[in-house]
């Protein structure tokens, strides 16, 4: 225990709270030390401890004085425990609570339990040595003697209240915010049972639910994020949200598709569509079940999804036959392509201009020579 | 007398399940009434909770994160549609689907360079220099959630764990459990040399050329056969940005070809 210094139990600049746990009483060795309950706190800097009923006693240790630590297990009518052993005292360390000490470990004992976040979050810290890189700024000079009386230059002490006063707002509404989530939470939770009750109820065709009623549910289960497979399977995913994004994206995408050889890759429309609109934006969920519905709004689009995995917008005009007579009438002109030449060539991205090649080979039409050099592809002579 | 069987039981059976069968209707129509009533309520309890507390979502992300998990505990997904009152009123969304787009940008950027592959920490710092000084700040955990959603738009957004991170994946390249065990051996030095994965792995010579060369032809991976030794297999994803330099044309001019 004459490891710590006495401290203000302010943060410095760089430094942060990592967890704090109340209920801890302090040991120096094996003995109880002359302190009472507190709060001990560990930030990537230093395991501060302030008793809960006398704010005025507090103190530090760096974290670079722990050579490691482990756990105590709680016995009958004992706590969980955490052993700290600690390195030597530095020459120049500032006074605190012991003078000297026979033991060159303390213990933190957690009466109100917290030792597993507690260790857990140690051994971060102990592990990424954040107070390395980030070296505190010098301590604003503390107490020079008794528990009872501390000097302070002044001025700051305004200045230190005001700091302390902002991080109490901030971990408050930060607390407030979270235990306003936890409540919402709840109410969340009962809508998801609600629409679990009625998707089964859906499923066991139990009684008559009309089709409108049906798509009313599905645009509710939209609203909330509720993902419900038995729907999805008798109507899609679509909703009439989707139905409106369909027409827009029919609208708004028949120029560049023109400009891009009639075919766009799912995440080049996703980027095109969310710049424009700015705010509101599509989700990527949101845009793929709009582009579903192009067939059968009938409008001049496709999704289209290759062996790879990619997927496509593409015009419907451009036909299968015409993409692949092209990519022959290219390859046989030069006499063999890479994707990246065929990219170049129409003006495509390499992905789609791939796929394309892919797609020739996988009719006949093209075939492939394949080295570490590259892929290229040449007429199908075969 | 028998029980049970019998035209009597038939009958007395029918009438049972056609009464279960309207109660049943019942119940199902109530509860789509329902839930339309609940729908409103929950509506103006995330108002509430808006107005209150839409700044933490964009300022912490530790809240993000808190929230993200407690949606998924009870079977929601906030990010699902930017029509979700999630993304409408707390504005999760467009927070989201923006860094997507951004995500898909650095990407596609550097591809020709990494082949479709970079590690989560080049990404972090190249979003974060693309959304400018003044933008919200974004954590890797807000990266993977997006990138995430992503995947449902195809083309192969992927995650593999790699010494401690990930690297990302963009392109639809196939890598199976020989090529990620293959860059996290050579991760460490941002290069692997066949005699590393042999003693490494225990693979013999043939099994570690096959998927080296798969790992050439998919472009996320340089061949250095001018090395000492070994030829070296390096991976443009991951070098540290510690030790490369983005060129210009002029300066790349100046240097010998």
């Amino acid at each position: 225990m004459d490891r710590f210094t006495w401290s203000n139990g302010l943060l410095e600049i760089h430094e942060t709270l990592v967890i704090q746990q109340r209920g801890v009483r302090l040991y120096d060795g094996d003995e109880k030390a002359k302190l009472e309950v507190g709060i001990v706190m560990l930030t990537t800097h230093r395991l501060i401890w302030r008793d809960q009923k006398n704010h005025e006693c507090c103190i530090s240790i760096p974290l670079s004085q722990v050579i490691f630590f482990e756990e105590q297990a709680a016995g009958i009518g004992k706590s969980a425990k955490i052993v700290v052993h600690l390195h030597a005292c530095p020459a120049n360390k500032e006074p605190g609570p012991y003078q000297q000490s026979k033991f060159s470990y303390i213990k933190l004992s957690f009466k109100e339990h917290g030792q597993i976040e507690f260790y857990r979050r140690l051994t971060e810290e102990l592990t990424q040595k954040r107070w390395e890189n980030t070296p505190a700024s010098q301590p604003i000079p503390t107490a020079t003697g008794s528990q009872a009386g501390r000097t302070r230059a002044v001025g700051i002490v305004g200045i230190e209240r005001k700091l302390e006063e902002k991080r109490k707002e901030t971990d408050k509404s930060i607390s407030e915010a979270f235990e306003d989530l936890s409540k919402l939470m709840v109410k969340a939770k009962e809508m998801v049972e609600l629409s679990r009750s009625i998707a089964n109820k859906i499923k066991d065709k139990q009684g008559n639910i009309t089709e409108d009623e049906t798509i009313r549910f599905k645009s509710y289960l939209l609203s909330m994020g509720i993902a419900d497979p038995v729907t999805r399977e008798t109507h899609g995913s679509g909703t009439h949200y989707h139905m409106q994004l369909a027409k827009q994206l029919g609208d708004m995408l028949q120029a560049p598709l023109e400009e891009r050889g009639g075919m766009m890759a799912l995440t080049e429309v996703y980027c095109l569509v969310n710049r424009a609109r700015g705010m509101e934006l599509l989700s990527p969920e949101d845009l793929v079940n709009a582009c579903k519905m192009f067939e059968s709004l009938k409008l001049p689009l496709r999704l289209r999804v290759f062996d790879s995995g990619v997927m496509v917008v593409q015009l419907q005009s451009h036909s299968e036959e015409e993409m692949i007579a092209s990519a022959l009438d290219n390859v046989s002109d030069k006499g063999s392509l890479t994707a990246e030449e065929f990219a170049k060539l129409l003006g495509l991205s390499v992905l789609l201009a791939k796929e394309r090649l892919l797609l020739a080979e996988k009719m006949g039409n093209l075939c492939r020579d394949d080295s570490v050099e590259g892929l290229r592809f040449y007429p199908n002579l075969f | 007398m028998r029980r049970g069987v019998g035209a009597g039981a038939i009958a007395k059976k029918k009438l049972a399940e056609a009464k279960y069968k309207e109660r049943g209707t019942v119940l199902a129509e109530d509860q789509i009434v329902q839930m339309s009533k609940q729908l409103e309520t929950f509506k103006t309890h995330l108002e509430e909770f808006a107005s209150k507390h839409k700044q933490e979502i964009r300022k912490s992300s530790q809240f993000r994160v808190q929230f993200q998990e407690m949606c998924a505990t009870i079977g929601v997904d906030p990010l699902a549609s930017g029509k979700g009152f999630w993304a409408e009123m707390l504005g999760v969304g467009d927070f989201y689907y923006e860094l997507g787009v951004q995500i898909i940008e650095v990407c596609l950027a550097l591809k020709h360079r990494n082949g479709g592959l970079i590690t989560l920490d080049e990404l972090h710092q190249r979003v974060l220099k693309g959304r400018g000084k003044f933008a919200q700040d974004v954590s890797q955990d807000d990266l993977v959630r997006a990138i995430k959603k992503l995947k449902a738009m195809g083309n192969g957004f992927g995650m593999i764990p790699v010494g401690g991170s990930y690297l990302v994946q963009s392109v639809p390249a196939e890598l199976n459990m020989d090529h990620t065990v293959v860059l996290q051996l050579a991760e460490k030095k941002g290069y692997v040399t066949i005699s590393e994965i042999k003693d490494g792995l225990n693979w013999e010579r043939e099994r570690a050329s096959h998927v080296l060369d798969h790992l050439l032809k998919e472009g996320l991976a340089w061949l250095d056969s001018q090395a000492e030794g070994d030829p070296q297999y390096w991976f443009p994803a991951l070098f540290s940005e510690l030790a490369s330099r983005d060129v210009t044309p002029e300066e790349a001019n100046q240097m010998t070809p």
